[in-house]
C-alpha cells in the first residue's frame, strides 16, 4: 500500500482537477482574507511538490499574476463606480451626476473603508479561485485531460488538440510573414499591410489543416466500424447534457447565494448527481460499441482516492461551516480577521497531496523546454 | 500488392488526364522508387494508392486500384488505414498528438487495436526506428530527421503491408537522410514491406531500388524492374548516373562503388590531361576589394544558448559562397543576420557599410535580397503579374522587368496564375525573381533546392553564376553538394555556432568525402567536381594544364 503511494507515476488527470476543483469550492464559501491566502498555500505546496515540467508546469503563477490583476481591477471599479458603503469616507471623488435612467450606477462619489475592504475581498475570492485553476493545469499537462474524454466527445477532443497545437504554429507564422514582408521592402505597420499580411497567414493555416486532415483520415480516423448514427447522437446527447449538468451543479456550489435549504443548495449537490448519471450512461453507451482504442489508459489507484479525498474534505467542510460568521471578512468595523479553529484541520488536508500523491517519473530528457531551430519544410 | 488496372485519372478543371492508361503491378516486398519531373503526377500516383485520390482530392477516377485485392473504389482511405501507410512530404504538418509516443499509438488507435498490444507494438517501434530517447518528448522539438522518422513509425505500428512515402529525404540534411533511409531499409528487409518512395534526391535513394517506376510526362507510367536500365532513359537522372550515360558504360552505375570499378579507365585518361589543379575561381580576393558584406565578432544568443559565437566574416563582389553545416547549426540564424531581420547581440554587421536591420523599403531591397525556406510567405499578391509589378514598384525599376525575369527562369507560366497554384519550384523561381529583380548587392537564398528536380536546379545555378558575374555577391545555405559543386566559389561551414570551414569550393569538395558531389568521389582524386568539368577536361590536349571554363 505504501509502494502505491511512492512508486513514480503520473496521477490521473481527473484526480488533480477534482481536487482543486474541492479547494475552489471551499475557496468560494468565504471571503475571509487569511482563510483565502491559506488556501491559496496549500495549494501552492502541492504544485510546488508535483508539478510537470515544461511550461504548463508555471501555470500556477501565471493564474496568481493575473488573480492579482483582477483584484486591482475589482479595486477601480470599486473606487469609481462603488454603491455608498457605510462607515468612515477615505477620500471622495467628485460625483458625475448621470441621466435618470442610470439610476443604479454612481459615478465617482465618496469612497468608504469598508467599500474598498469589500472589493478587495471579493477579488481576491476570484483571485484564489483562479489559482485552483492554476494548480490544476500545473499538476496535468492540458493535454493529458484531454485523453480522458468519453470516447464519444472524441471529435470535440481532437478539435481542441488541433486548436491548442495549431495556434502557437500561427504565432511563429505572423512573424515569418511580417519578416518577408520587411524583406521585400514593405511597411509592416499600417492596416493595409496587416489586411494584405492576413492573406498568407490564413492561406497558410488552411493549407496545414487540409494537410492534417488528409493524414488524420490516412490513419483511419473515424472509422466508424458499424455504429448506427443514431446510437451516435444519442451518446453524444447524453454526455453534452451530463457535462451542462455537471457545470450548473458545481455552479451552485461554488456561488453559496443561490438559494438553499438548511446550508445545501439546491441547484448544487443534486444538479451535480443529474449531470454525472447523465455522462456516465453516455459512457456507458459508447463503450458497448467500442470504435476506436485507447494507448495507456490513466490509471485509477488509491493515490487517486485519496487525493480526491483531501479535495472534497475542504469542500464539504467549508460548506458546513456556511454559518460560522467567521468565514465573512470584517469590513465594519475593522479588525483582524479571525480563523475559525475547525477549518485548520480542513486546510491541512487540502495541502497533504505535496506528501500523499507519487512523485512524477523522472524525464530522460533535459531537451524538453528547449526547441530547436524550426526545420519546417513546405508541403 | 500494389496493382493498377488500366487507370486513368484526371483533376477537375483540368483538359488532361494526369495518369493515362496506367497498369502496373508492384509485388510484395518490394521498394518502387517513383521518378519524373515535377508536376507530372508523382502525388497523384502515390495519393492513388490508399485512395486519397479521388476520396480526398477531388478528381475523376477509370479503371481499378488495388491493394492486396481491395480496391479503393469500394474503400475510402480511412478503411485502407491498416494496409496501407502514407507518410507525406511534411511530416510535422501530419501530426495530431503532441508527444512522440501518443503519436505512434494513434493510428493503432484509430484502429481499435488491443491496449496490451498497442504497447508492445510501440516498445518494438521504438527500438525499431531508434526512437526509445525520444518516447516523451513533445513533437515540436525535434529534428527534422526525427520528425520523419517519428511520422514513418507512426504509420508503422498499424502493421501496414504497403508504405506511401513522398520525398521522405528531401528536406533533410545527408546525417538525417541516411537515418530515415536506413530505417526504410530495415522495414523492406527485415518485414517484407512493400515500399513506394518518390524522392527528388535520386542520389541518394536510386541504389537502394528494387524497381523504377518513370513518369515519363503525358501520363504515361513505365515500371522497370531493373533500375540500372531505367535510368538509361529516365526523365531525371543524379550526377553519377549522367556521369555514366555520358561515358556509356554498361551496366549503368546507380551507385559510386559501381561508377567507381568502371572510371578507372576514364581517371587515367583524364590525368594524362591535367596536370594541375583546375584554378578557376580567381575574383575573391577578399583583401584588394571592397567587402559587400563584412560580420565581425558577431554572436547571437537565444533564450541561453548560444547560436552564433563571435564570427568573423567577409564576402567579396562576384562571389558565391556556400554556407553548409547540419540542421540546427545556425545557417539560417546567420542568414538572418545578414538580412538585417536578426541584430547580433555583440559584434558588428555591415553590408555596404550600412546596418542591415536600420535598411527599408527600396533601400533594403537594393542592398539586401533574402530569399527566405518558405517562399510562400512572400508572396500574397493575387497573381504573378501583380506580384511583379509590386516588386517593380518597390525596386524603383522600369514595368515589367521583374515580370521578364521571371519569364527567363519559367517561360511557360501564365502571368495570371495564382501564386498558390504553383508547383514549389515554380513559386521559388517566382520569389528569386522578385528578390533579384531589384540586384541587390548581396543575395542570400536558404535551402533554395529543397523541392527542386535537376533541371529546375540547372536553371538556379545559371541565375546564380550570373548575377555573381554581375558583381553581385551570393551566399547560399544548403545541403546539396551537387548545387556546391556546380555554383559555389567558397564553402563555409558552421558547426555548433562557430565557422569551422572556410575554403575555396574545389579544395573543400575534394578535401573531404562529406561535401564531395559524386562525379569528384568516382574521380577522386582527381579535382573534378560536375560532368560539365570532366567533358572539358576530356576535350583538352594530353600534357598542358587546362585553362579554364572547367565549370
Amino acid at each position: 500500500m505504501i509502494a502505491a503511494l511512492t512508486t513514480p507515476r503520473l496521477v490521473h488527470p481527473g484526480a488533480w482537477w477534482l481536487w482543486a476543483l474541492g479547494l475552489a469550492v471551499a475557496a468560494a464559501r468565504t471571503t475571509n482574507p487569511l482563510l483565502l491566502l491559506m488556501i491559496a498555500v496549500a495549494a501552492g505546496v502541492v504544485v510546488a511538490e508535483r508539478r510537470v515540467p515544461g511550461p504548463w508546469g508555471r501555470s500556477y503563477i501565471a493564474f496568481a499574476k493575473f488573480g492579482l490583476l483582477v483584484i486591482a481591477i475589482r479595486v477601480v471599479l470599486e473606487i469609481f463606480l462603488g454603491a455608498p458603503n457605510f462607515g468612515p469616507t477615505l477620500f471622495s471623488l467628485p460625483e458625475i451626476p448621470l441621466p435618470e435612467w442610470m439610476a443604479g450606477v454612481q459615478l465617482g462619489g465618496p469612497v468608504t473603508v469598508a467599500g474598498l475592504l469589500q472589493a478587495v475581498f471579493d477579488g481576491l475570492r476570484i483571485a484564489v479561485l483562479l489559482v485552483c485553476i492554476g494548480a490544476a493545469n500545473s499538476l496535468v499537462n492540458p493535454s493529458r485531460l484531454l485523453r480522458i474524454v468519453p470516447a464519444a466527445l472524441y471529435e470535440v477532443g481532437v478539435a481542441v488538440v488541433v486548436c491548442m497545437s495549431t495556434a502557437p504554429i500561427l504565432v511563429s507564422d505572423a512573424a515569418r510573414i511580417r519578416e518577408a514582408r520587411r524583406l521585400r521592402g514593405r511597411s509592416t505597420s499600417g492596416l493595409r499591410s496587416w489586411s494584405q499580411m492576413a492573406m498568407p497567414l490564413f492561406s497558410g493555416a488552411l493549407e496545414r489543416s487540409v494537410a492534417l486532415a488528409a493524414s488524420m483520415d490516412s490513419r483511419g480516423y473515424g472509422r466508424t466500424a458499424g455504429i448506427p448514427r443514431k446510437a451516435r447522437l444519442t451518446t453524444s446527447a447524453l454526455l453534452l447534457l451530463g457535462l451542462i449538468g455537471m457545470l450548473i451543479g458545481l455552479y451552485g456550489l461554488l456561488d453559496g447565494s443561490t438559494p438553499g435549504v438548511a446550508g445545501v443548495t439546491v441547484i448544487g449537490w443534486p444538479m451535480l448527481l443529474l449531470g454525472v448519471a447523465l455522462a456516465a450512461t453516455g459512457s456507458l453507451l459508447a463503450g458497448k460499441r467500442v470504435s476506436r482504442t485507447r494507448y495507456r489508459p490513466d490509471i485509477w489507484g488509491l493515490p487517486e482516492w485519496l487525493i480526491v479525498t483531501c479535495g472534497v474534505i475542504p469542500a464539504v467542510g467549508f460548506v458546513l461551516l456556511g454559518s460560522n460568521p467567521a468565514l465573512t471578512g470584517p469590513t465594519y468595523p475593522f479588525g483582524w480577521p479571525e480563523i475559525p479553529l475547525a477549518a485548520l484541520p480542513l486546510l491541512l488536508v487540502a495541502a497533504l497531496p505535496a506528501v500523499l500523491a507519487p512523485p512524477l517519473p523522472r524525464q530522460n530528457d533535459a531537451a524538453n523546454e528547449q526547441q530547436p531551430e524550426r526545420t519546417a519544410v513546405t508541403a | 500488392m500494389i496493382s493498377f488496372d488500366q487507370v486513368t485519372f484526371s483533376y477537375q478543371d483540368a483538359t488532361e488526364p494526369v495518369l493515362r492508361n496506367v497498369s502496373m503491378e508492384i509485388p510484395e516486398g518490394e521498394l518502387a522508387l517513383v521518378v519524373g519531373h515535377t508536376g507530372k503526377g508523382k502525388s497523384t500516383l502515390l495519393n492513388l494508392v490508399n485512395g486519397m485520390a479521388p476520396h480526398f482530392t477531388g478528381g475523376t477516377l477509370a479503371g481499378r486500384v488495388s491493394v492486396a485485392d481491395r480496391s479503393t473504389a469500394d474503400f475510402a482511405p480511412r478503411e485502407m488505414a491498416d494496409l496501407v501507410g502514407v507518410v507525406r512530404q511534411d511530416p510535422a504538418a501530419g501530426f495530431v498528438t503532441d508527444i512522440v509516443e501518443d503519436e505512434l499509438a494513434y493510428t493503432m488507435e484509430s484502429l481499435a487495436v488491443p491496449a496490451d498490444v498497442m504497447r508492445r507494438r510501440v516498445e518494438e517501434t521504438l527500438d525499431l526506428l531508434g526512437l526509445a530517447s525520444l518516447r516523451n518528448r513533445p513533437l515540436r522539438t525535434l529534428s527534422g530527421g526525427e520528425r520523419q522518422r517519428v511520422a514513418i513509425g507512426s504509420v508503422m505500428t498499424a502493421q501496414p503491408s504497403v508504405l506511401v512515402l513522398d520525398e521522405p529525404t528531401s528536406a533533410l540534411d545527408p546525417q538525417a537522410a541516411e537515418e530515415v533511409l536506413a530505417a526504410i531499409q530495415r522495414f523492406v528487409h527485415d518485414l517484407g514491406l512493400t515500399v513506394l518512395m518518390s524522392e527528388h534526391r535520386l542520389e541518394r535513394v536510386v541504389q537502394y531500388a528494387d524497381s523504377v517506376v518513370c513518369l515519363t510526362g503525358r501520363g504515361e507510367v513505365t515500371r522497370d524492374s531493373n533500375p540500372a536500365h531505367a535510368m538509361i532513359s529516365a526523365p531525371v537522372a543524379p550526377p553519377v548516373v549522367e556521369l555514366g550515360r555520358w561515358a556509356g558504360w554498361d551496366p549503368l552505375p546507380l551507385s559510386i562503388r559501381d561508377a567507381r570499378r568502371q572510371a578507372a579507365s576514364l581517371r587515367q585518361d583524364i590525368s594524362v590531361r591535367i596536370t594541375d589543379v583546375p584554378n578557376v575561381e580567381t575574383g575573391s580576393e577578399s583583401e584588394t576589394t571592397e567587402a559587400v558584406a563584412d560580420v565581425s565578432h558577431a554572436s547571437i544568443n537565444r533564450g541561453g544558448r548560444v547560436v552564433l559565437r563571435s564570427i568573423d566574416f567577409r564576402v567579396s563582389p562576384g562571389e558565391v559562397v556556400a554556407l553548409m553545416g547540419r540542421n540546427g547549426s545556425g545557417k539560417s540564424t546567420f542568414l538572418q543576420m545578414l538580412s538585417g531581420s536578426t541584430s547580433p547581440s555583440a559584434g558588428q554587421v555591415s553590408v555596404r557599410g550600412l546596418n542591415p536591420t536600420q535598411l527599408e523599403g527600396t533601400e533594403l531591397v537594393t542592398t539586401v535580397g533574402m530569399v527566405p525556406q518558405e517562399p510562400a510567405l512572400m508572396l500574397w499578391a493575387e497573381s504573378v503579374e501583380a506580384e511583379c509589378a509590386a516588386a517593380d514598384r518597390t525596386s524603383e525599376l522600369a514595368d515589367g522587368s521583374t515580370l521578364a525575369l521571371f519569364q527567363r527562369l519559367r517561360a511557360d507560366i501564365d502571368p495570371q496564375m495564382h501564386p498558390r497554384d504553383l508547383s514549389e519550384g515554380t513559386r521559388l523561381a517566382l520569389v528569386v525573381a522578385l528578390v533579384a529583380s531589384a540586384a541587390p548587392d548581396l543575395l542570400l537564398l536558404d535551402e533554395p533546392t529543397r523541392g527542386l528536380d535537376y533541371s529546375a536546379k540547372v536553371t538556379l545555378t545559371e541565375l546564380l553564376r550570373e548575377l555573381a558575374a554581375h558583381g553581385q555577391a551570393v551566399v547560399v545555405a544548403t545541403h546539396d553538394v551537387e548545387l556546391v559543386a556546380a555554383v559555389c566559389t567558397r564553402v563555409v561551414m558552421i558547426g555548433d555556432g562557430d565557422i569551422v570551414l572556410d575554403a575555396d569550393a574545389n579544395t573543400a569538395a575534394t578535401a573531404s568525402p562529406a561535401f564531395a558531389p559524386q562525379v569528384a568521389k568516382v574521380l577522386n582524386p582527381l579535382p573534378l567536381l560536375t560532368l560539365a568539368a570532366v567533358q572539358a577536361a576530356v576535350a583538352t590536349e594530353p600534357h598542358r594544364p587546362s585553362d579554364g571554363a572547367v565549370r
